[in-house]
């Protein structure tokens, strides 16, 4: 199966090349490999924050593009996981590896199965 | 249990102290929740006319097992319906339901809640256990030691659902007492040495070697007071004794031990009312509930007389004070001290709540009696 995991943080990212920027990279180069060595990475990949989002809504046959996301919210989607294991279990252990579950929250979506 | 710890203060001044009030009392529970079981049933049968979604997807697999054969599955299928990942409140109904085969109805009426809203709750859960992909599969030490809690009362909850309707007129829902037992062992095999595991399975042992005495031929319910002791199973009691004393040895006390600890007093042929009240303060640290503490207020009682008990209900302050039974054992206890006049002023409490009618009348005829033994 294949799950999502959306990475909520609480924080800013660190400065480049601060002690905590370093430290960051570190650990998430380690769960990438493992994830990869596991066999379950699909794709990994912090986000542009917020400020870069564009909403797009299709009305009447038209879209309509607004700048950012709809409404602020304190915690920040920055970032996503893509894995694919045998079950939920196996995908919350994952989540629970990745450097944003210690710092913010992680949600983990399963993705939807389209019938064959 | 409530419910069955206030009428059971209720009675026992009145028609003579049973000899056991815990026992007592876990034979009103049954009777209590019997009596709301049907209640409920009615009401919602009626509100339930529109909702058909339950019986619309009974068929949905409870796990990707389907049906359930041996005990180790069955346990594999708990601690799946015991997924942290569930809403607390569905994995209890949903492994009664999945596991334990128990109608929407008794379940809903066991948790207080209108079937429709419990029917709810289970197509949620189930749904997301398929969408998410929670697995069936046996729970390894993470799982034990995170789900250890809620299966350990969902085994605990079939038990008493089982035993509830030993007292009405379904008659004996053996089986069902039985599949806790038998799932408490296969646990009990799983994690060898947890002593919670063990305080279970001992406090159903020793609870289940009185159930064939307490039916009547009649099909009523026989306190354990009154009780065939030759009828009582001494095989099961042995068992359960040498389980529990094992368990204590060690040193990890917990509500489940305690439980079983308590059954054990009520089944020695001198019950010691001491022991019982020490076991419900210790019980107290885990359950700090005011019934636990009215539980304690009738040990105290029949161990060092009826101010003590009294001291102890009094404490509660007003946490009970929405509760007619309160009041009512609180009465009792008064006039059992010679405090005529606040006996009955705590009678009259109780009858400015909403009582059953019968019970309204008997209280008016014993705060009659009261006036009377005074002013005569």
């Amino acid at each position: 199966m294949k799950y999502l995991i959306l990475l909520y943080s609480h924080s800013p990212m660190p400065g480049p090349g601060t002690p905590e920027a370093r430290k960051l990279f570190e650990d998430w180069a380690e769960a990438r490999q493992a994830m990869t060595d596991a066999g379950v990475l699909l794709e990994c990949s912090p986000l542009q924050p917020p400020s870069a989002s564009t909403t797009v809504r299709v009305r009447d046959g038209e879209a309509l593009l607004t700048d950012g996301p709809a409404a602020e919210i304190k915690e920040v989607f920055g970032g996503l996981t893509l894995i694919e294991c045998d079950g939920l279990d196996e995908a919350l252990k994952w989540a629970a590896r990745l450097p944003t579950a210690s710092d913010g929250k992680v949600e983990v979506r399963p993705f939807y199965q389209v019938p064959s | 249990m409530q419910d069955a710890c206030a009428l059971a203060l209720t009675k026992w001044p009145a028609e003579g102290v049973p000899s056991s009030p815990r026992g007592w009392l876990i034979g009103v529970a049954r009777h209590k929740a019997l009596d709301r079981l049907r209640r409920e049933a009615r009401r919602v049968r009626l509100e339930a006319v529109a909702v058909r979604d339950w019986p619309g997807t009974a068929d949905e697999p409870c796990g990707e097992a389907g049906t359930v054969a041996a005990a180790d599955d069955e346990l594999a299928l708990i601690f799946m319906c015991c997924h942290p990942a569930l809403d607390p409140e569905a994995r209890i109904a949903l492994t009664l339901r999945c596991v334990c085969g128990l109608a929407t109805a008794d379940i809903a009426a066991a948790f207080v809640v209108p079937e429709p809203t419990l029917a709810q709750r289970l197509v949620r859960a189930k749904r997301k256990v398929r969408q998410a992909g929670i697995r069936l599969k046996p729970p390894d030490r993470d799982d034990l030691q995170r789900r250890l809690a809620t299966v350990l009362r969902v085994i605990y909850l079939v038990y008493t659902q089982g035993h509830m309707a030993a007292a009405g007129p379904d008659l004996v829902r053996g089986a069902l007492c039985e599949q806790a037992i038998r799932l408490a062992r296969a646990l009990a095999a799983l994690i060898p040495g947890e002593p919670e595991v063990a305080g279970l399975l001992a406090l159903l042992l020793i609870t289940d070697a009185r159930r064939a005495a307490r039916t009547s031929d009649a099909g009523g319910l026989v306190p354990l007071g009154s009780q065939d002791r030759g009828r009582w199973d001494a095989a099961e009691i042995a068992e359960g004794a040498a389980l529990l004393e094992q368990a204590l040895t060690a040193g990890r006390p917990g509500p489940y031990q305690l439980h079983a600890a308590i059954a054990a007093c009520h089944v020695q042929p001198e019950t010691d009312w001491r022991e019982i009240a020490a076991l419900y303060s210790e019980l107290a640290r885990y359950e700090p509930t005011a019934v636990t503490e009215a539980n304690r207020a009738v040990a105290v009682a029949m161990a060092e007389g009826p101010a003590a008990g009294l001291a102890i209900l009094d404490s509660l302050g007003t946490r009970l004070a929405r509760w007619p039974q309160f009041h009512i054992a609180r009465a009792e206890l008064l006039r059992m001290t010679g405090r005529t006049g606040e006996a009955i002023t705590a009678f009259r409490r109780a009858l400015d709540l909403p009582l059953p009618h019968p019970e309204r009348t008997f209280l008016q005829k014993r705060i009659t009696e009261l006036r009377d033994a005074r002013d005569g």
